[in-house]
């Protein structure tokens, strides 16, 4: 008969509106400042700067290769080279960022620099209450606004950032083997050269110190 | 005490009044009932915003506003103070004055339906005989701002939206008209105070409701759907479809003159509630015999609000119609029904009191209203949709 589906209808939202006062479950929206959900562990907004140790200066992975740089879709990174050098994870001395900006009212989220970065430097950070009054210094972070420390990566993507500590301990080994190595290999190469003299003149000391590496 | 009560508007008016010169005194009245009734629609307006922002909230399983003031009571506090700072934009190639006058036009003659609804025991602005037809004089001309607002603006949403809004509200206001005259033919008289005193009577207990029988309980569906059309409500919304429209007719509008859009539309919603209670519902009477010490004007806003609440519900339920749908339905169903109406009252006129009118005149109804159903949805389709492709 006609109006059956009108008054079916509005027997249901009837319900609906009833239950909305009743029923917990109904009402799935979440009051977002006084709560909030977890943010899944793949959600990324904008870069961040990893560094390891408690002193975000020195810690800093970031060696100023500035690869990230020119990969950034709307070029939203600015980075400037330092004069002198610091010592990175492995102990080896390298470049460090004097100067590293990134404008995220540019930044498109796009993660291309986290996946270019070949020191595990740069990675995505979940933070998203951003808001500032002021344009344009406001959404300029410059590296201390983007250093966050390794633990933090930890707590916001553990997997990802499990996996980087492996293969950064495991790239650390490597280098300290190397290193050892050579170190070994230059002990010999010593102890080659404090027998050597007696035995040959100078000219030939040179030659095995250039054949040693092929060995 | 209680009568105390019930007129206090009265003798409040009486009693402020009663300081003036004599000359004055009843210039000062209705200028200071007016002022009451300017006063207070747009605070109920106020009020039933927030109401049906959570009431349609909760049908949608959603809070509604919660954020301004305890349970966001303050909502139209705020939202009152942005309509108020925003910039008041006039399109350069739109007729200034008219674009000016329209939303004033339609505020204006919304308000003046007031004028001659009773609220409450002798609580009436202006009783006049023909306080029906001044009523419906002025509900019609609210298409004439309606169609100012839309075709001043100059674009071709607004005026589509005005087009449809002028068809609608003509098409419908057939109906609502209709559906009243079968309760002037009844009682005899368009003044809506007799009106409501010819319902004001109890037979065991139970008052004389024009809804309590069967040519009123057809009249007031009937009327209830016109209103609804006339306001422009969901679900016959379509002068403001905003998926087709923007806002239809007061797309051009912003700021306060907007506000002033809404605040009509809302008026209007209030003055034709009022005006159906007056028709079908008995006014200001109570609803049982032992209830008629409360104060008659609370039965009247009670039942305002339980309009609203309808209003409400529906919009909360129903998806908008389609054009022909909105134009078949009015034409095809109501006005028919509105018809038959007529002669059916006047059936119940001349067969005298007994058991008998009683069945014959719900039968008709009964009859019609299934065979008329039944005929229009005979070559509808109710399957799921199939689409058909240009080759």
């Amino acid at each position: 008969m006609l109006g059956e589906g009108i008054l079916k209808g509005l027997a249901e939202t009837a319900k609906n509106f009833a239950g909305s006062f009743v029923s917990k479950e109904r009402l799935t929206t979440v009051q977002y400042p006084e709560e909030r959900e977890p943010l899944p562990e793949n959600s990324r907004n904008f870069p961040f700067l990893v560094y390891d140790g408690t002193d975000w200066e020195k810690g800093l992975r970031c060696v100023a290769c500035q690869i990230c740089e020119k990969e950034c879709p709307p070029k939203c990174i600015y980075i400037e080279k330092s004069k002198d050098k610091k010592p990175d994870y492995t102990g080896k001395p390298q470049i460090y960022p004097a100067k590293f900006d990134i404008d995220i009212s540019v930044c498109m989220s796009c993660q291309i620099c986290v996946e270019v970065c070949p020191f595990e430097a740069i990675k995505m950070n979940t933070e998203f209450e951003l808001a500032t009054d002021d344009r344009f210094g406001g959404l300029l972070l410059d590296r201390k606004e983007l250093a966050r420390s390794n633990e933090y990566y930890h707590q916001i993507h553990p997997t990802e950032a499990a996996e980087v500590d492996a293969r950064l301990a495991e790239e650390k080994a490597k280098a300290e083997a190397k290193a050892k190595a050579a170190a070994e290999a230059a002990a010999a190469k010593a102890a080659a050269a404090a027998a050597a003299p007696a035995q040959t003149p100078a000219p030939a000391a040179v030659k095995p110190s250039e054949g040693e590496p092929k060995q | 005490m209680i009568e105390r009560l019930d007129q206090i508007f009265v003798f409040l008016k009486h009693w402020l009044v009663g300081y003036l010169p004599a000359g004055w005194q009843t210039a000062a009245g209705v200028i200071l009932s007016v002022v009451a009734i300017v006063g207070l629609y747009p605070a109920l307006f106020a009020l039933t915003t927030v109401l049906e922002r959570k009431g349609v909230g909760r049908i949608q399983n959603r809070f509604g506003p919660n954020r301004v003031g305890p349970y966001g009571i303050f909502q139209p506090v705020a939202d009152g103070i942005k309509s108020l700072t925003k910039e008041d934009i006039v399109p350069t190639s739109a007729d200034g004055v008219v674009h000016f006058l329209a939303p004033i036009a339609q505020v204006v003659t919304v308000f003046m339906g007031f004028a001659v609804l009773p609220m409450g025991r002798n609580m009436v602005l202006i009783d006049i005989d023909a306080g029906l037809l001044f009523y419906f004089a002025m509900g019609a001309s609210t298409e004439l701002s309606v169609f100012m607002a839309g075709w001043s603006s100059r674009n071709k949403y607004s005026l589509l939206g005005a087009m449809r809004a002028v068809a609608q509200m003509i098409s419908y206001e057939v109906a609502l008209l209709l559906s009243s005259v079968v309760v002037v033919m009844i009682t005899g008289s368009l003044s809506l105070t007799k009106i409501v005193e010819a319902q004001n009577q109890y037979s065991y207990g139970l008052p004389h409701w024009y809804i309590f029988t069967p040519w009123g309980l057809a009249g007031f569906l009937m009327y209830a759907i016109a209103a609804t059309a006339e306001t422009n409500r969901s679900p016959f919304d379509l002068p403001e479809g905003e998926s087709e429209l923007v806002a239809g007719y007061h797309t051009e509008y912003s700021g306060f003159k907007f506000a002033l859009f809404f605040l009509a539309e809302y008026v209007a919603m209030f003055s034709i509630s009022g005006l159906g209670s007056t028709l079908f519902l008995g006014g200001w009477s109570a609803p049982f015999a032992f209830l008629t010490w409360v104060p008659s004007w609370i039965w009247f806003f009670g039942k305002l609000f339980v309009s609203m609440g309808v209003f409400i519900w529906l919009r909360g339920t129903l998806p908008r119609l389609r054009q022909d749908q909105l134009m078949n339905f009015a034409w095809k169903f109501v006005l028919p029904m509105c018809l038959l109406n007529l002669f059916v009252a006047g059936l119940w006129r001349f067969m005298g009191e007994g058991w008998l009118r009683w069945v014959v005149c719900s039968a008709i109804l009964m009859l019609a209203y299934v065979g008329i159903g039944w005929a229009g949805m005979r070559r509808k389709q109710f399957g799921p949709r199939s689409y058909r492709y240009a080759d």
